[in-house]
């Protein structure tokens, strides 16, 4: 480890790693640091991501491939199921695996990343702009100099924060979500599903991904407003409980999914958030895998260009792009996900309906989304979309 | 604005699964998350009891009457107060 660096990048999730990739290999000098022993450990995610989505970073691999789907399965609170095909097909990921081979690129690329580093603090100068960071790395503190520090500390960024970036989530968009990897049962392995429900999750959504064979991750997501009259676990369990009585639990883990547009503010001080720090999921899907590394990407190209040309005014420049390319999708998915977090049992079952008259050769998203116009809740179908985006 | 009231937000020790959701909505940044130790910096939590109603598996507690009146032989909670020995 060196003293000073072009780049600090905190947290080393796969926006963190691409980041720190596209930083390096644009020619900057950079530092990547993870607060946990391990990179891709423990995993707080349901895996899920789209072939079109991952192949921009880095070929499929069988290692980090759990599961291949071709379909998903929508299933309304009276129990009417729509099976629709994914466009393209789809993977349920082994996130240890595939953090450890994104990081291994950012590694390649010419980062150099260091495990159990947890930054404390920021180091600034008199105008209160970013130069570095203070970190605790086997229990030393330690200060390192930087001219850029890239915030991709996660759902509990705090990076932001201390730059002057406003990154707290609202426990109105706050989806509290916790995830049993359960083995021993029953799973299709081609589909992923979502079972949708006020009494199942209200606002927003349960899970049942395959994770190879006979295991599944199950897990669910709801609104915070909604967790404080009963916590995620609780209908989780209940869920389990009924579906998988005699599953084996490989992990239990809870975790935060901030389903809000992309924050105001990406850059600020001479930081910038990418990933669950700037809140670049999907709001819909609560989706970040490949929406996080896009806006790593972008962060870590644009870091690299502010280095080459020494000129720190260039990095707002990044806020643009990522608006250019997903921001402003983002912010009709939240429009989408405040339309029909509300939906009642009814609408749900109707649209279920809608969808099931459809000859079984139509039931696509495209087919299904436009036989839903006719009924006015069709978002929906619409949010279905999202879901493989 | 100072806490005019104790700190009444508690975390149940061995239970934390060092999540971060907690830490995503906290409008103080009150709350310290490293590997496998979490704390809430008592001099800037105002009670909101968000953090506490975002907590998937309920380990985040609101006591009315404050954590110092805990019963003795729980781990204090104040700023460097742990869930778990350190690993």
């Amino acid at each position: 480890m060196k003293k000073e660096y072009d780049v600090i990048v905190v947290g080393g999730g796969p926006a963190g790693s691409t980041a720190a990739r596209y930083a390096a290999s644009g020619g900057a000098s950079v530092l990547m640091l993870e607060k946990d022993r391990d990179i891709g450990y423990p995993v707080r995610c349901g895996e899920a991501v789209s072939h079109e989505g991952v192949t921009q970073f880095i070929e499929p691999d069988p290692k980090w491939i759990a599961a291949t789907v071709t379909k998903f399965r929508l299933v309304a609170p009276n129990g009417k199921e729509v099976t629709p095909r994914l466009d393209g097909n789809g993977y349920v990921l082994e996130r240890r695996l595939f953090d450890y081979a994104v990081a291994k690129l950012a590694a390649d690329a010419g980062a150099e990343i260091i495990t159990k580093a947890y930054a404390y603090d920021l180091l600034t100068d008199s105008a209160g702009r970013a130069v570095g960071v203070k970190a605790l790395i086997k229990d030393e503190q330690v200060e390192i100099r930087s001219r850029i520090v890239i915030g991709a500390d996660g759902v509990e960024s705090r990076v932001g924060r201390w730059a002057g970036i406003d990154s707290v989530c609202s426990i109105h968009d706050m989806e509290s979500c916790a995830q049993m990897t359960l083995s021993g049962i029953d799973v299709v392995q081609d589909r992923l599903d979502f079972y949708f429900g006020e009494e199942l999750a209200p606002g927003g959504y349960l899970w049942v991904f395959p994770k190879g064979k006979n295991s599944a991750n199950v897990g669910i997501g709801i609104s915070v407003e909604e967790a404080k009259k009963k916590s995620a676990i609780k209908y989780l369990e209940e869920f389990v409980d009924r579906i998988f009585p005699h599953a084996a639990m490989l992990t239990r883990i809870a975790g935060g999914v901030p389903c809000a547009a992309t924050c105001d503010t990406l850059v600020k001080n001479n930081v910038m958030l990418v990933g669950d720090a700037g809140h670049q999921v999907n709001p819909t899907s609560g989706g970040g895998i490949i929406s996080g590394m896009i806006g790593g990407m972008i962060a870590g190209q644009v870091a690299a260009e502010a280095i080459k040309a020494n000129d720190l005014s260039l990095l707002p420049e990044y806020q643009k792009r990522w608006q250019r390319r997903l921001g402003w999708r983002h912010e009709v998915f939240y429009t989408i996900k405040e339309a029909i977090s509300d939906f009642s049992n009814e609408t749900l079952n109707s649209i279920a309906e809608s969808a099931l008259k459809l000859p079984e050769g139509k039931r696509t998203l495209g087919g299904i989304f436009r036989a839903a116009l006719w009924n006015k809740p069709s978002l929906l179908i619409d949010v279905a979309k999202v879901f493989i985006s | 604005m100072p806490r005019k009231t104790p700190l009444m937000i508690y975390i149940t020790p061995g239970k934390c699964d060092f999540c971060g959701c907690c830490v995503g909505v906290c409008p103080e940044d009150a709350i310290e998350l490293m590997e496998s130790r979490i704390s809430i910096i008592d001099e800037r939590c105002t009670n909101c009891s968000k953090c506490v109603w975002a907590c998937p598996w309920e380990v985040i507690k609101f006591h009315r009457e404050g954590v110092a009146e805990l019963p003795s032989g729980q781990p204090m909670f104040l700023n460097t107060a742990q869930t778990e020995p350190n690993k």
